[in-house]
C-alpha cells in the first residue's frame, strides 16, 4: 500500500519541463540534477514534495525526449508512483524499468494536495481527502514482470534473458 | 490476413507472426546512443555486470548534441562515452560528425532494419522502411549486451498521400498540418504508415523530415515504404547492396486512415509551446522574432540549406534577427560549401555552426533570452526547450525561417521572392 499526497499537474508535461535541456550538464550528477526535478512546470515542487508522495498528471505526461533521467530525478525527489490519464511511451518504458509505477486513471477528480491511498495489487487509488475511490488500468504483463523484479537490470539479472 | 509495414519487419525479425498488439521479442539490428544518454546508458550497462555486447559493429556512439563540449561536465561525459566505444570496439561519430540520425540515415540504417537509439527521434530511420525507435537508458544498455529487445506490435494509422506540394511550401509544412489534425498524442503507441500515390513527389530528405516528427504526434515509429527513391539515396551514399524494396501488403489492416492532398497544403508553423498547436505562417504576420534557427535532425539536411539559400541570396537578415543555421552532418556542410550555400547564407548575415543538433535543445550555441521569440526548424517547441522557460519557440519550414528572417518576423515564404 502506498501513501502520500497528490502533487497535481496539467496535460502535455514535457520531459523538457521535468528536466531540461540546459541541465544536460547535470546527468552525470543525479543528486545535483534531481534538485531541478520538475522545475519549469512548479518552481516549489522539488523542495516540497516528501517520500511517498505522488505526481499526479493530465494527459500525454512525459512526451518528448528519450532521456531516462526524467523518471529518474522523479523517483529520486522520493515520488512513489505517477498517475496520469495518459502517458507518452518512452517516458512509460522508461519509468517502469526504473521500478517507477505509473498508473493509467481519471486523475480529473483528485485535487492538488490530497492525501491518496494505491493499492498496486488490487489497481486501485482511494483519494482520502475526497472519499472517491478510481481503479487503473493493469500493465503489460510483460512491464508487470520488470516492474515486479523493480525494474529492467534486476529483471534480466534474474531471467538472464527476456522471458514473455 | 495482410501486413502492415510494421508487422511485416517485426514478423521477419522476431522469427513469429506478428500482428498489432502482440509483444515480441525483436533482433535489434542497429542501436545507438548520443552524448546525454550515453552517460546513463554505459552506467547502467556496468551496473548490470553486463561484460560484451551483443553487436560491437552495430552499436553505435554519437557526439552529437553538446559538440563540441560546451563545460567539464559533458567533457567529462564524452571522455566516458569514447573510453567505453573504444575498448569494446564499437562504431564512435565524435564531435563534428554531425547529428545521429542524419549519420543513421546517410551511412547505417537499412530497409526492414529494427533501429533502437537512445533518442526519441530514431524515427527518422522509418524513412528507409526501418522499424526505427527511440527508447531510455536502461532499455538500450540491455540491448547492447543482449542485441534483442521486446516491442509491443503497434496498430497502424495510414497516411495516405496524394498530388504534390506547391512552391515554397515543404515536407514540415505537411508533418505540422498532419500532427495538428491527429494531435499532440494522436498515435501514442501506434505506428504511422505513409502511403499513397503522392510519395513519388516526396524526396528521401522530405521523408526524413516527416518520418522525424512522427514522435511529436506520440508514434512508436512512421514507416515508409522502402521504394525507388529509397533505392536511388542508398546508391547516392554508396550504399545500392543495402537495399531492399518493402511495402504493406494491399489487405493490411488500419487501425484508422487519413487523406492528406499536398496541392492544400500551405506553409504551416506551430505556435508556444505545443507542436500540435499550428497556424498557417500567413495568419501569424507580424508577430516579431529575434533568432531564426535553421538545422537539426528534421531540416537540417542539404536540400534544406538550398532551400533558405535560394530565399536568402542576395539578401540580408533583418537587423533585429539572429540567423544561426547549423548543417545537419559534415557531409551536409562539405556539400553546402560545395554548392555555394554556404556562402550565401554567410553573406546574408548568418552564424554558421559545426554540423550537431546546435541551439535545438537548449543546452548551447544559441540560448534565446527572456521573452524572445525564434522561428526554428526544429521538432519541438516545448516551454524550455531552447535553454530559457521565459522564451518562445515557433517552427517552421526551412523557407518560412529564410523568409522571417529577412523580414524579421513570421513571414509566409511566398511574400518573398
Amino acid at each position: 500500500m502506498l501513501k502520500g499526497r497528490a502533487f497535481k499537474f496539467g496535460d502535455n508535461i514535457s520531459t523538457d519541463h521535468i528536466t531540461p535541456g540546459r541541465l544536460a550538464h547535470l546527468r552525470s550528477d543525479l543528486p545535483e540534477l534531481a534538485k531541478h526535478v520538475l522545475e519549469d512546470a512548479d518552481p516549489t515542487f522539488s523542495s516540497r514534495v516528501k517520500k511517498g508522495d505522488f505526481v499526479v498528471a493530465g494527459s500525454n505526461f512525459g512526451l518528448g525526449s528519450s532521456r531516462e533521467h526524467a523518471p529518474l530525478v522523479i523517483k529520486m525527489a522520493g515520488v512513489s508512483a505517477i498517475l496520469a490519464k495518459s502517458v507518452a511511451r518512452i517516458f512509460f518504458r522508461n519509468a517502469i524499468n526504473l521500478g517507477l509505477p505509473v498508473l493509467i486513471c481519471d486523475t480529473d477528480v483528485i485535487n492538488d494536495g490530497d492525501m491518496l491511498e494505491v493499492d498496486l495489487a488490487k489497481g486501485t487509488v482511494k483519494d482520502i481527502t475526497n472519499g472517491k475511490l478510481l481503479t487503473f488500468g493493469r500493465l503489460p504483463e510483460v512491464m508487470l514482470k520488470i516492474l515486479g523484479e523493480g525494474g529492467l537490470l534486476p529483471y534480466i539479472h534474474k531471467h538472464g534473458d527476456f522471458k514473455l | 490476413m495482410g501486413k502492415t509495414l510494421a508487422e511485416k519487419i517485426l514478423t521477419k525479425k522476431s522469427a513469429g507472426d506478428a500482428c498489432a498488439g502482440d509483444i515480441v521479442i525483436a533482433k535489434v539490428d542497429l542501436v545507438f546512443v548520443q552524448d546525454t544518454t550515453g552517460p546513463l546508458t554505459v552506467r547502467q550497462f556496468q551496473s548490470g555486470k553486463f561484460k560484451r555486447l551483443a553487436n560491437p559493429q552495430k552499436t553505435a556512439f554519437f557526439f552529437d548534441h553538446a559538440a563540441p563540449s560546451p563545460s567539464r561536465q559533458l567533457s567529462n561525459d564524452h571522455k566516458l562515452l569514447r573510453q567505453f566505444a573504444d575498448s569494446m570496439g564499437c562504431l564512435k561519430y565524435d564531435v563534428g560528425s554531425g547529428v545521429c540520425h542524419q549519420i543513421v540515415a546517410e551511412a547505417l540504417a537499412r530497409p526492414g532494419d529494427v533501429v533502437i537509439g537512445a533518442d526519441s527521434h530514431t524515427v527518422t530511420a522509418g524513412a528507409l522502411g526501418a522499424f526505427a525507435t527511440g527508447m531510455g537508458s536502461t532499455d538500450v544498455a540491455v540491448i547492447f549486451a543482449l542485441g534483442k529487445s521486446w516491442l509491443r506490435v503497434p496498430e497502424s494509422i495510414k497516411i495516405n498521400i496524394s498530388g504534390k506540394l506547391n512552391a515554397k511550401v515543404g515536407a514540415k509544412d505537411l508533418v505540422l498540418y498532419l500532427i495538428g489534425t491527429i494531435g499532440a498524442d494522436g498515435a501514442t503507441y501506434k505506428a504511422l504508415e505513409f502511403g499513397g500515390d503522392g510519395l513519388a513527389n516526396l524526396s528521401m530528405s522530405d521523408r526524413f523530415t516527416i518520418a522525424n516528427m512522427a514522435v511529436e504526434a506520440g508514434a512508436k515509429v512512421g514507416l515508409f515504404p522502402s521504394d525507388k527513391i529509397t533505392e536511388a539515396y542508398l546508391k547516392a551514399q554508396g550504399r545500392a547492396k543495402d537495399f531492399q524494396p518493402l511495402e504493406a501488403d494491399k489487405d493490411a489492416v488500419y487501425e484508422k486512415r487519413v487523406g492528406i492532398d499536398l496541392r492544400f497544403i500551405e506553409p504551416m508553423v506551430a505556435k508556444p509551446h505545443q507542436v500540435d498547436n499550428i497556424a498557417r505562417a500567413k495568419e501569424l504576420k507580424g508577430t516579431k522574432i529575434e533568432q531564426v534557427f535553421i538545422g537539426t535532425c528534421t531540416n537540417g539536411r542539404l536540400e534544406d540549406l538550398a532551400i533558405a539559400a535560394a530565399i536568402l541570396k542576395g539578401e540580408k537578415r533583418h537587423p533585429d534577427t539572429r540567423l544561426i543555421v547549423a548543417p545537419a552532418s559534415s557531409k551536409v556542410l562539405l556539400e553546402a560549401i560545395a554548392a555555394g550555400y554556404i556562402k550565401t547564407l554567410l553573406e546574408a548575415g548568418a552564424v554558421i555552426l559545426p554540423p550537431g543538433c546546435g541551439a535545438c535543445l537548449g543546452l548551447h550555441q544559441g540560448v534565446l533570452a527572456d521573452g524572445e521569440a525564434c522561428l526554428s526548424t526544429a521538432n519541438r517547441n516545448f516551454q524550455g526547450r531552447m535553454g530559457n522557460p521565459e522564451a518562445f519557440i515557433y517552427l517552421g519550414s526551412p523557407a518560412t525561417a529564410a523568409a522571417s528572417a529577412i523580414k524579421g518576423e513570421i513571414t509566409d515564404p511566398r511574400e518573398v521572392s
